[in-house]
This record gives structure tokens, C-alpha cells and sequence, in this order.
């Protein structure tokens, strides 16, 4: 299983070179040419990184999530979950920066190849922001009525979610 | 959406330490916060950079293409109410090709033309259609091959065996999605009933 993991971006790598030649396209120049995109992208980014960065460690440093938990133990009881791991699960269908805030967070304090290293890379890769991706796609096209979709889309979020716990589990 | 949480994750955290004591650690973690999205993002630039400009070479060569085509068989069972040659389904197939590359600025345009083509043969302009909901579940439970940020950040602080997550996020992804789509088939299926 291991193995699937480990050869998977070498093999990327291997076939998109390799057909970019085939098909005699020049490889360097569309490489820098992407590469560049890339930083634009990654620049366009940085204000809404700084923004959830500041929001998520002033809540997360606030600890009023141990008061939260406290008040819910009876209720959930005995379920030995990570503080940070609960909110990052519920922000991550709503917003991917919010949820990557906290996976720096928690990589930062445990390390990515603790237990809760490995469930929030894999919880922060199993879904898509949803209710983002809804909302842009129905709103370019004025649809107002949206049915079903936010439902099926946030139950598809869940299952990967509790897969994302379930798989950690058996790997790690 | 996001600003209602923003401002709520702020407010919150901070009249919580006012109470608690904690407005001492704040105040320094406010101060730090700058430099650790600085750094956050520094973190991230190197790996999606370097994807960015493989993935082009991809777009250029005709690659993503010939993905997107191998997708296409599937693609025309999950949409059976849209006709076989419209130009929807070329998006859609492009859209998912990008998103399981990890190419979230290709995928974007791709699925927002895909949008507008559904749009199109759609009889009640306000409301939703069956591929338009089919084609969001598909999207959002966003099938990653290659997670390219969640790598980056991995890399950064070190990890022994950055790429160990890629399957589990994969299988993880994938059932996430054969679950929404499942849901989704009922709901059609029962809502041809009532009809």
C-alpha cells in the first residue's frame, strides 16, 4: 500500500515530461511560464493566509475550546479527540484557509508524522470547501433555488470525514 | 459566509481570554501571527510553484485532454439527462481532470463554463437541474491525486515520509464521493416516483 504512495508523483513527473517531449512542446520555457502562475497564485493567496492565521490563533490560543469540550464531555464522553482537530473538521467544508490555519498549527505543535499530523493531512485532502464551491457555481449562473445540492455536497463531506478517521486509524 | 466565521473565531477567542487570563498570551500571539503566515506561506511557495509549471506542460502537451477523455464513458452515465456531444460534459471532464491534479486555478474556469452549458438546457432558469447538482458533488468531494499543498507543508516541518498520506487522502476522497453521488442517485430516483 505503502509503495502506491510513494511512487505516485515520481510517476507524474515521468509521464507529463515524457508526453510534453512526445508532442514536441518546449518543456522548459512552459515550465517557467507555469512556474509562474504559480507565484502569482501563491501571492494572491497571502492576505487570506495572514487573515485566517490571525482569527484561528487568537481562538485557538483563547483555549475556550477546552471550555467547550468540558461543558460537552458528558455529553460525548470519553472520546479522546485532539482539541484542534474538531474545528478544523467542521471549517474545512467552508473555508480550505481556515482549515490549512489550522493544519500548520497542529504540524507545528505535534510534527506531521504524529497520529494528529497524519489525520488532519489527510482530513485537510479528502474534500473540497463545499458550501464555497456552491455558492460560487450557483451564483454565476443566478440559480437561487439549489435543491438538494448543499445537503448531498455536506453529507459527502461527512463521509469523508469519518473516513479520513476510520483510514488513519488503519494506517498509522 | 466566511467573514460571519472570521469575525466570529476573533470575537470569540478574544472576549473567552479576557475571562480566563489568557489576554497576556494573545497579545504575543497576535504580535507573531504576521511572521507565521509569512512563513506558512513560504513553506507552500517552493512545491506549488514547481507543480504549477509541471501541470502547464501537461495543459500544453494535450495530457489533461487525454485524461479528461478517459473520464468521459463515466462521465455520460452519471449525467444521463445531458445529451452525448454538448459541450458540458467537455468541461465537466476537464474540470475533474484539474482537481484530481491538484490544478485548482484550471479547474475553476472549466467548471464555471461547465455551469453556464448546463445552464443552457436548463427550462427553469432560477433552479437548480439534476447534472448541475450531480456535477457539485462530484466537485466538491474533490478527488486530489496529488495534494500538492498538504505535501508542502509536510515537507516544511520535516516529515520523515511526506507522501505516506497521498493513498489514505485518496481512498478517503473516493468514498467520500461514490457516497455523494449515492445520495444523489436516491434522491432522483425518488423524486421521479412522486412524479
Amino acid at each position: 500500500m505503502e509503495i502506491i504512495s510513494k511512487i505516485a508523483l515520481p510517476i507524474f513527473v515521468l509521464l507529463i515530461v515524457f508526453y510534453g517531449v512526445k508532442k514536441k512542446v518546449n518543456v522548459y520555457d512552459t515550465f517557467l511560464e507555469g512556474a509562474k502562475d504559480g507565484l502569482i497564485t501563491t501571492f494572491n493567496i497571502f492576505p487570506a493566509i495572514i487573515a485566517m492565521i490571525f482569527a484561528i490563533n487568537i481562538f485557538l490560543d483563547s483555549e475556550v475550546l477546552l471550555f467547550i469540550i468540558k461543558l460537552l464531555n458528558p455529553f460525548i464522553g470519553g472520546i479522546n479527540l485532539n482539541v484542534e482537530i474538531i474545528p478544523m473538521a467542521i471549517l474545512r467544508p467552508i473555508s480550505g484557509t481556515a482549515s490549512l490555519a489550522i493544519m500548520n498549527e497542529i504540524f507545528q505543535k505535534f510534527g506531521p508524522d504524529s497520529y494528529i499530523g497524519m489525520l488532519s493531512s489527510i482530513l485537510q485532502g479528502c474534500t473540497d470547501t463545499t458550501i464555497y464551491v456552491i455558492a460560487l457555481y450557483f451564483s454565476s449562473i443566478k440559480v437561487t433555488k439549489i435543491k438538494h445540492a448543499l445537503w448531498v455536497g455536506l453529507f459527502a463531506d461527512f463521509v469523508g470525514i469519518m473516513m479520513a478517521f476510520i483510514l488513519t486509524n488503519l494506517f498509522f | 459566509m466566511v467573514s460571519y466565521i472570521w469575525a466570529f473565531l476573533i470575537i470569540i477567542g478574544l472576549i473567552y481570554s479576557f475571562f480566563s487570563g489568557r489576554i497576556e498570551v494573545i497579545n504575543k500571539s497576535i504580535l507573531a501571527n504576521a511572521t507565521e503566515a509569512l512563513d506558512l506561506i513560504l513553506s507552500l511557495l517552493p512545491i506549488i510553484v514547481l507543480w504549477t509549471g509541471m501541470l502547464k506542460i501537461a495543459e500544453e502537451s494535450g495530457l489533461l485532454d487525454k485524461f479528461a477523455k478517459l473520464l468521459n464513458p463515466i462521465l455520460s452515465k452519471l449525467f444521463p439527462d445531458v445529451p452525448k456531444d454538448n459541450k458540458a460534459l467537455g468541461y465537466i471532464s476537464s474540470n475533474i481532470a484539474a482537481n484530481m491534479l491538484g490544478l485548482g486555478s484550471a479547474a475553476t474556469p472549466a467548471g464555471l463554463k461547465a455551469m453556464s452549458e448546463l445552464q443552457k438546457l436548463n427550462q427553469k432558469k432560477d433552479t437548480a437541474t439534476t447534472p448541475m447538482i450531480t456535477f457539485l458533488v462530484l466537485n466538491t468531494a474533490g478527488v486530489t491525486l496529488i495534494p500538492t499543498t498538504i505535501l508542502a507543508l509536510r515537507v516544511a516541518y520535516n516529515s520523515g515520509n511526506p507522501e505516506i498520506i497521498i493513498l489514505p487522502a485518496i481512498l478517503a476522497t473516493a468514498s467520500s464521493s461514490i457516497a455523494g453521488l449515492t445520495l444523489d442517485y436516491f434522491i432522483r430516483k425518488k423524486k421521479k416516483k412522486w412524479k
